[in-house]
């Protein structure tokens, strides 16, 4: 009787383990829990939030959780669109960088008219930023167009403009770089007086809760998954392929557009060759280590999210301790690899038999138990 | 339907490479590939002008490179008794290509850029057969001197030690540094920081609180700023190799109500001494910023005239470059040195 007492239990929280360790949320939280340890291990105040005021005179809140939630805003919007990019095409954008540079440069363009530094903006910011929105658009349509209907993979698709989108950029402004001066446009990098949490949190958020609604209640997520787990059978289905790829293209368009406007905000002004340098290699390794298979196929969006913001927590905590700048590098592609290897769909895989046969054991070693006691009775 | 689906997004493609293709022709008219003034140049009679080559990285690269590239095509003029051609590339193998060219064309002077500091040699010494006298500005190379007749270049140590010293005038108690450093590796990072770190060596009161690489990213910088007031360490001066990491690191100093530049809580200090950076300066938000000079043409003009009066010029020329100190900095200043 006591046997079977201990064995329910034990095989249920085996099943439970089993479920928790192979979801695919597991990997972005499980790290986001232990660079959170290791960080309040060496700083007790890790997670204090102080109300200041910044030079404005504004009320901001401060601390390393708010910097984080603010810093990683963009790669996490990137990594929205990139997500469905992947799940669609099986391949990734690595335009975004360049493409945020032309958005952005559109936007400084439309805002400072043909002079550098002007005296006030010569143009609406909503006005700048629905004409940056359409140049992200129109780049995500162009990469969209070659990856859907030319048949052109993803990688080599979009290294057109990877290539040419930053000099395309430093052209739009006559290559000079121009300097925003409403204070105004510095909100959405920044705080809006009165609100203590920096703009770019709600930003994230606001983007995630469209993205939700747009996969609650339309049949992109499941039209994108057919697509990329079988493009043939999707299309005797009745889905059209290319329209579905070109759709998720536009859509990383827009996101980078909503990534171009913090990142100028963030410092007014731009600079060609380093705006959101790399930042197409963050967006795609978010996408990883979400779990997402960048074959393409199935999707969680929610996981590439997470996925962002382990990457920015990774940053800060590596620019947090003094690790010298040449090293910083190897650090970070220590734990990009480690992160990438047990979130990789196989290893997750291997990792839920391994729990399986743990049970097995378990379950067998109780049976020779029972039995053994029972034939001593 | 699906027939005009197609359509539409054939004419999108194709709109979108028509753009792209006119962007490109706009790009490389704006880069110049290879202006032929040669041509229009030869007409007015060569006897009396003096042939150059001009060879040079693409001034998209940078704010420094255009006001270097602009510097240049102000002094070559006709007007100054010049017959120029320009050529503008990023890679090497293509500017030696543009040099095989200027050297055909038999120009008088072969003025050079270099992108990278190998694989000159050949071509320097056909220059040196077909007569061409070669002038390095800007970057040095990696051949025998006796290939080229000058070479102007930035001292890269200097301008960190001028700035350094700049500091140690500041007569701080204690200087509690954020020290925010460039690409790793580049001559510029490697100048700007050498000169900090042997102060910091040698001094006791100096200390640095961060030394961390923002690869010349404004933003980077700005986090790196910003996990520094995260962590509640105490600092008083920002020493940022660029004017862009600057500009970032006192947003973040902003966005703490941390107070920054001429008698307030924090140093800031900068390089390049764009226009924009200048004006902080004039504003007394910033502290310093030193020159990274590009305005070379008249460097090269004085070596020009001294050879063809029959002079040798230095081997060597370093060029003269300034740190702005923001309380004796001028509007004059702005205008005359911000780039």
């Amino acid at each position: 009787m006591s046997n079977n007492d201990t064995k329910a239990p034990a095989n249920k929280f085996f099943t439970v383990v089993k479920k928790v360790v192979s979801h695919q949320m597991f990997i972005p939280i499980m790290a986001l829990l232990i660079l959170a340890i290791v960080n309040l291990a060496f700083d007790p105040n890790f997670f204090k939030i102080t109300l200041g005021k910044n030079n404005a005179g504004n009320p901001i809140l401060s601390g390393p959780l708010i910097t984080i939630l603010d810093y990683g805003a963009e790669t996490a919007i990137l990594a929205i669109g990139m997500t469905l990019v992947t799940a669609a095409a099986g391949g990734q954008d690595i335009s975004v960088g360049a493409t945020i540079a032309i958005a952005g440069s559109a936007m400084l363009r439309v805002l400072c008219g043909t002079n550098p530094s002007p005296d006030t903006i010569q143009a609406p910011i909503i006005v700048a930023f629905l004409v940056a929105c359409l140049v992200g658009i129109a780049c995500g349509a162009f990469n969209g167009a070659l990856v859907s209907f030319f048949k052109i993979q993803p990688m080599i698709a979009t290294l057109i403009l990877f290539t040419a989108g930053r000099s395309i950029a430093a052209w739009i402004n006559y290559n000079k770089l121009p300097v925003v001066p409403d204070p105004k446009f510095a909100y959405f990098g920044g705080i809006i007086p009165g609100i203590p949490v920096p703009t770019p949190i709600f930003i994230m958020l606001a983007c995630v809760i469209i993205m939700a609604l747009v996969l609650k209640f339309t049949n992109l997520g499941l039209y994108t998954q057919s697509v990329g787990i079988n493009e043939k059978s999707a299309k005797l289905n009745g889905i059209n392929p290319i329209a579905i790829k070109f759709i998720a293209f536009v859509i990383l368009g827009l996101c980078v557009a909503v990534a171009a406007l913090i990142k100028v905000s963030r410092i007014s002004t731009i600079n060609y060759s380093v705006i959101a340098k790399d930042i197409e290699m963050d967006a795609i390794l978010a996408v990883a280590l979400g779990g997402n298979a960048l074959s393409g196929g199935k999707f969680n969006m929610w996981a590439s999210i997470l996925g962002a913001y382990v990457f920015q927590f990774l940053t800060t905590t590596l620019y947090k301790f003094n690790i010298a700048s040449s090293a910083l590098p190897a650090y970070k592609a220590t734990v990009v690899i480690l992160l990438v290897f047990f979130s990789a769909p196989k290893v997750r895989e291997m990792i839920g038999k391994g729990f399986k046969k743990m049970k097995d054991s378990m379950k067998n070693r109780r049976h020779k138990a029972a039995t053994a006691s029972e034939g001593e009775a | 339907m699906k027939k005009v689906v197609a359509l539409i997004m054939t004419a999108c493609v194709a709109f979108g490479l028509m753009a792209c293709s006119k962007s490109d022709k706009k790009d490389t008219t704006a880069a110049g590939e290879k202006e032929t003034e040669a041509a229009g140049g030869n007409e007015g009679g060569s006897g009396e002008l003096i042939k150059v080559g001009i060879i040079n990285n693409d001034p998209n690269e940078s704010g420094y490179r255009t006001a270097n590239d602009a510097d240049l095509q102000k002094m070559f003029c006709k007007e100054n008794g010049y017959d120029a051609s320009f050529a503008y590339s990023l890679k090497n193998d293509e500017q030696i290509k543009y040099a095989q060219g200027f050297i055909q064309d038999e120009v008088d002077y072969l003025l050079l850029s270099a992108a990278d500091t190998a694989g000159w040699d050949t071509v320097l010494q056909d220059a040196k057969n077909a007569g061409v006298k070669v002038i390095l500005f800007d970057r040095t190379i990696d051949a025998d001197p006796s290939l080229y007749e000058a070479s102007i270049v930035s001292d890269m140590d200097k301008e960190g030690e001028t700035a350094v010293n700049w500091l140690a005038e500041q007569g701080l108690s204690e200087y509690n540094v954020i020290h925010i450093q460039g690409v790793m590796g580049s001559a510029a990072q490697q100048g700007r920081s050498g000169a900090l770190d042997k102060k910091v060596a040698a001094e006791g009161n100096w200390n640095i609180v961060k030394q961390q690489t923002a690869e010349w990213n404004a933003e980077k910088a700005q986090q790196i700023v910003q996990s520094v007031i995260d962590s509640g360490t105490s600092f008083n001066v920002i020493y940022a190799e660029n004017d862009d990491m600057a500009k970032g690191a006192v947003a973040a100093l902003d966005a703490a109500g941390i107070s920054h530049g001429v008698g307030k809580d924090v140093i800031v200090m900068g390089f390049d001494c764009n226009k924009w950076a200048l004006e902080e300066l004039l504003k007394q938000n910033w502290n310093y910023d030193g020159q990274c000079n590009p305005f070379q043409a008249s460097y090269i003009d004085n070596i020009i005239k001294d050879l063809e009066a029959g002079k040798t010029p230095e081997k060597t020329i370093i060029m003269d470059e300034k740190g702005f100190d923001a309380k004796t900095i001028t509007q004059a200043d702005v205008d005359n040195y911000g780039i």
